[in-house]
């Protein structure tokens, strides 16, 4: 049961993600990032990270992406025209992607060949309380940078669109 | 196996019931406003217009499935139902009645258990604009994509307030799970006040700024700036008919079960009653009793011809209902349940009590008040709230 549902939903993520840089319109593009961001809160789900997965669904497809769809229509922009004059690309751009994916298959193969696998249902520790508790005990130094990085880039942005008004 | 069984038995049984309750509740939204307004509302189909949702249903289904010219087919198509489908799920984590036994089966009363309940319903909201978002936007007509933008824009501002409102009877109860967060609030303090984050929680300031969310959430007035008749036409769905008009029209209700679902879960204690336990159990039975008991009276001195026949008809009914919570198997179920729809069904009462009353908010009014007035107090309340939940837990 569960393979089978791994199957589908990374299928699913493959497909999704692959349909998002095929895709000539925006909008197509946005939504086939949902369709993988939705897939991989299910995979998270099957691999037991249930906050995580709840997370991924809150923040990413629920937030950030509803503000890329937002700006896209604010924009209100056409489909993408194909260009036939990247020359370069349509040679090297073959040969560059199995390069890239023999060096990523080759790094994940050497790195990961001394780790156990993940076994569906083995992993307990990923509900909120847990997640919650390493958050503010372990990685707390981590989690405070981030949240000083964030209130950072509030300020920056507050400054670029208080510039654009004067 | 048996939890297989369990899990389809229950949704065969929810999600009929919930399929009648969005045709029901348009019913009754027209009736509630019609008498607010001093007119009767729907009454020629069926008795007092009751069948009027089967005949709205019909209408629909056999209605032209319009589709304007240019549009982008594939996600005009998809917006309505996908829309519906992020209102549905929603239902799925809403825990209706506490765990009973039936047959010598331990069964949870509500369809899935899980430990991120809330989440999930916060994630499927924020998934909600998408349908809204994208009807408006591929059905090219200005109005439609005003009337989404809004929408996104005025969703997005909302679900912080509406996340904070919600964190402090969270941190109340410590949990995520709706049913333990329900199982925390049982009990009375000094015997008569319920033990509900709203009273002894001190959450009357969480609740109202929830609510005030929860109406902007679900697109109603005085929030419903994304589908302002009188402005865009009808927003984001001008372009839609048949049955994908009724798409959006089951998830907006469908939206709204659920907030007033989730408010009764985490303020007003679940299906805990309002009253002590040993009264509790008999106040449906004397509830559906009294109202027979009326309309027996009624109908022995009736006003008009009719109520001879049709009041007594009711009336059996209602004593039916009142002697089913007699039945001791089947009386606590019935009593729990009871409790919690009372609730969740008076608050989308009161959902259409503020749409027949209120008018509608100026854009630049909405903004100001999701940003300068509910986030600030709804950070402050959930401050205080922490404050107090480690002053007084020791």
């Amino acid at each position: 049961m569960d393979l089978v549902l791994f199957l589908t939903f990374a299928f699913i993520a493959v497909a999704c993600a692959l349909n998002m840089s095929l895709q000539r319109h925006p909008v197509s593009s946005a939504l086939s990032l949902i369709g993988v961001m939705v897939s991989l809160a299910v995979l998270y789900v099957l691999l037991g990270a249930e906050f995580i997965a709840a997370a991924q669904l809150v923040v990413y497809s629920g937030a950030i992406m509803v503000l890329f769809v937002f700006v896209i229509m604010l924009l209100n922009t056409g489909a993408e025209k194909l260009t036939k004059k990247a020359g370069l690309a349509h040679f090297l751009g073959f040969p560059l992607l199995v390069t890239l994916l023999a060096i990523a298959s080759w790094v994940i193969t050497n790195a990961t060949s001394t780790m156990a696998p993940v076994k569906f249902g083995a992993f307990t520790k990923g509900g909120p309380r847990e997640v919650g508790w390493e958050l503010f005990t372990r990685y707390l130094l981590p989690f405070e940078v981030t949240s000083i990085l964030i209130l950072i880039a509030i300020a920056g942005a507050y400054r670029l669109a208080n510039k654009e008004m004067d | 196996m048996d939890y297989l069984l369990v899990s389809i038995i229950k949704t065969l049984i929810v999600a009929p019931a919930l399929l009648a309750t969005l045709a029901y509740i348009v019913w009754v939204e027209r009736k509630v406003i019609a008498h607010v307004q001093l007119r009767v509302g729907p009454y020629f189909v069926g008795p007092h217009g009751l069948l009027q949702p089967i005949a709205d249903a019909v209408k629909l289904l056999t209605k032209e499935d319009f589709i304007p010219s240019g549009v982008n087919h594939f996600f005009y198509w998809a917006a309505p139902w996908l829309g519906l489908m992020f209102a549905v799920s929603g239902i799925a984590v809403i825990p209706f009645g506490p765990q009973v036994d039936i047959f010598g089966t331990k069964v949870n009363l509500g369809l899935a258990d899980i430990n991120i309940g809330l989440l999930w319903i916060l994630g499927l909201a924020g998934m909600g604009v998408y349908g809204i978002a994208l009807a408006g936007w591929s059905s090219n007509n200005k109005y439609s994509l005003i009337g989404a933008m809004r929408s996104s824009a005025q969703m997005i501002s909302y679900e912080l307030p509406m996340a904070l409102a919600l964190a402090a009877p969270l941190l109340l109860s410590n949990s995520l799970n709706l049913r333990e967060v329900i199982d925390t609030q049982a009990g009375f303090v000094f015997g008569f006040i319920p033990n509900w984050n709203l009273f002894t929680g001190f959450q009357v300031i969480g609740f109202v700024l929830y609510m005030i969310c929860a109406f902007a959430e679900t697109n109603r007035i005085p929030f419903d700036l994304p589908e302002a008749e009188n402005e865009l036409v009808a927003g984001f769905h001008s372009e839609y008919s048949s049955m994908k008009f009724a798409a959006f029209f089951m998830a907006e209700y469908c939206n709204m079960i659920i907030v007033c679902s989730v408010a009764t879960a985490l303020f007003l204690g679940g299906w805990h009653p309002i009253v002590p336990q040993a009264i509790a159990d008999f106040v449906p039975t004397l509830l559906f009793g009294g109202s027979a008991a009326v309309l027996f009276y009624h109908g022995m001195n009736n006003a008009r011809p009719n109520d001879r026949y049709s009041f007594p008809v009711f009336g059996v009914i209602f004593a039916g209902l009142a002697l089913l919570f007699l039945i001791p198997g089947l009386g606590p179920i019935l009593n729990s349940l009871f409790w919690f729809l009372g609730k969740v069904g008076f608050l989308l009462f009161f959902f259409i009590w503020v749409r027949a009353t209120l008018p509608r908010f100026r854009y630049d009014q909405l903004m100001k008040i999701a940003w300068l007035f509910l986030f600030p107090v709804a950070l402050a309340n959930l401050v205080l709230t922490a404050f107090g939940v480690t002053f007084f837990s020791k």
